[in-house]
């Protein structure tokens, strides 16, 4: 039986549509089917913009049929719903903005709209990206449709359900700690954050401005890698957007098994030791990887990176006191919720806020005031941002060795639907082997790897050096190659 | 870094930098979330850095400048879209002088 269009990879979609066996009107309204079909349950989807899309997915048509289309014409894609888009609706999954109307695109989204991608909808998401499992949502926690009764992971949560449940080609996720890559991880799907700089941050809600970068959720490398040369490139919008050129991202996750003999991967020591926790069933699994890479003629090696053990307190520090100061804009006065009730200026700002912000937006703009304000500063903020540059040196140390490293993504598969919400601290503590990451500034690929014995996905994670996401795509293509070779 | 429990008087001053209306029950739950979080964030008192500078951004940043000028930037109707308030095209805020006319 005919499994339905929108069950097909991005550059299947891709291809049909070049080909003409199918057209972009026919491939969303499959997808808006499915959607229609399954979120209810699955509650990827905060916004649906189904007129939006087909009109968008017409005018792809309309491109093909002149012969001047951009490179994702008609292939529907769902936007993690802390990017902003004109005229739909973008809440940041909280309450404070559950009725913004963006006034103008972030910068991604303008160039997924020049690319002709068809936008099909605002996906769920923890409240401003804070969280680990989708459950800090104001609209409802995601369902993980790899793992039913399970969380789908976070913050990027309802982007990788979408992705896992055929509800769009690919997906736009941010990464400010693991976002985009543990909830692929958890989902069996794919997803790439990019070097700091990478892609704009121009209209993305800020939650921690030195951490947070935005990238691709999809089911293959090439996928993620069509995506990433899409939304990549500098943008005087965002100065810390880097001049460097987008790289072959496709190109190279074409390059086959063989692209992997003579690389040198390291795998860190400290995260694949005991200390993380790691369930038997992803060690064996991430182990599996590493065997299949080195009979492809990759040389590993063990490497350390020392201060690992420092990152979780020196993220949850950084990022709660840049959080504390971004989101000191939602005031209640220019847009956002605003109390009914207030005596004076000082308390429509404070109750605005108590009755806007979820429990964890509180607790980490509590906690990073805390780390800011006088007395703590240099004990806390400071010490973490010195904190961060011996774990920025341990990568730096590491890849003048070898030319990625290959990890888990998370030390467990999906965990399952309120296990974790009453401790947050257990929650912060699963990001362990996606945080570092941020905190240098490096990209990191996660992709499947297996499944437990319950069958939850297993995801592995590949880290390059500042720039090297071609290299990671080459990796990432090759092991796909060899796992489903 | 201290090792001594957090206060709720503290908490309660936080909340009050943060600009954050907090229920009791919110408040005390916070002390307990943020005693947990700042006993494990102490480990960083293990590490000597007094050689080592700081980071604020994982990639060297530069300051660009741009030319001086004129571009498209939002109307004054789609900059006041979203406001909870607005009249006579600006955004409408509370009081917040008492007493004079």
């Amino acid at each position: 039986m005919d499994k339905g269009l929108h069950t097909l990879t991005l550059e299947q979609q891709l291809t049909q549509l070049d080909e003409g066996a199918i057209r972009a009107v026919e491939l969303t309204e499959a997808t808006l089917e499915a959607i229609e079909a399954t979120d209810a349950t699955v509650n990827a989807y905060i916004t649906l913009d189904r007129e939006g899309a087909l009109a968008q997915a017409a005018a792809a048509d309309e491109a093909r049929e002149r012969g001047d289309h951009g490179a994702l014409a008609g292939v529907p894609i769902a936007v993690k719903d802390i990017i902003l888009t004109r005229g739909l609706k973008t809440t940041a999954a909280s309450r404070i903005l559950a009725d913004f109307v963006p006034p103008f695109d972030a910068a991604v989204v303008e160039r997924l709209r020049d690319a002709g991608a068809v936008i099909v909808g605002k996906t769920n998401c923890d409240e401003f990206a804070m969280g680990s499992s989708n459950e800090n949502s104001a609209f409802g926690p995601v369902q993980n449709p790899a793992a039913p009764g399970r969380a789908p992971g976070g913050s990027s949560g309802g982007s990788a359900a979408a992705v896992a449940a055929d509800l769009c080609a690919a997906a736009l996720g941010t990464d400010t700690g693991g976002s985009i890559r543990q909830p692929a991880a958890l989902t069996g799907t794919v997803g790439l954050k990019p070097t700091y700089g990478r892609v704009s941050r121009f209209g993305v809600v800020a939650f921690a401005s030195s951490l947070d970068q935005v990238g691709p959720m999809g089911k293959t490398t090439w996928d993620v890698a069509r995506v990433l040369e899409t939304i990549a490139g500098h943008d005087p919008r965002d100065s810390t957007s880097a001049a460097r050129p987008v790289g072959g991202y496709c190109a190279a996750a074409r390059r086959g098994p063989e692209a992997v003999a003579g690389m040198r991967l390291g795998v860190p020591r400290e995260y694949m030791g005991s200390e993380g926790g790691i369930q038997p069933a992803v060690k064996e699994a991430v182990h599996g990887a590493i065997d299949a890479l080195r009979d492809a003629g990759a040389e590993i090696v063990e490497v350390s990176l020392p201060h690992t053990e420092y990152a979780i307190a020196t993220y949850y520090l950084i990022a709660t006191a840049e959080a504390s100061s971004n989101l000191a804009r939602y005031d209640g006065m220019r847009y956002g919720h605003r109390t009914e009730e207030a005596a004076d200026l000082a308390e429509v700002y404070a109750r605005s806020r108590g009755e806007g912000f979820g429990a964890e937006v509180k607790r980490r703009i509590m906690l990073g005031t805390y780390a800011l304000s006088a007395g703590y500063y240099d004990a806390y903020y400071l010490k973490a941002q010195k904190a961060r540059t011996l774990i920025r040196r341990d990568f730096e140390a590491a890849f003048a060795d070898v030319d990625a490293l290959v990890t888990p993504t998370s030390p467990t598969t999906a965990f399952r639907l309120g296990e974790r919400v009453d401790d947050p601290l257990q929650m912060y503590l699963a990001d362990v082997f996606t945080i570092s990451c941020n905190l240098a500034g490096i990209p990191g690929l996660s992709l499947p790897c297996g499944q437990d014995e319950d069958g939850a996905p297993i995801g592995l994670q590949l880290l390059g050096p500042w720039f090297a996401e071609e290299r990671l795509c080459t990796i990432g293509g090759a092991w796909e190659a060899l796992r489903d070779g | 870094m201290t090792d001594t429990r957090i206060t709720r008087d503290e908490v309660a001053r936080v909340a009050r930098l943060a600009r954050l209306a907090l229920s009791d029950d919110e408040l005390n739950a916070l002390r307990d979330d943020l005693d947990a979080i700042l006993g494990y964030v102490a480990k960083l008192s293990e590490l000597d850095v007094s050689e080592v500078e700081p980071t604020t951004h994982a990639i060297p940043l530069e300051m660009p400048t741009r030319r001086d000028e004129v571009v498209q930037t939002l109307s004054r109707d789609e900059v006041l879209s979203n406001a909870p308030s607005a009249e006579d095209g600006m955004f409408k805020v509370p009081t917040i002088l008492e007493g004079g006319n």
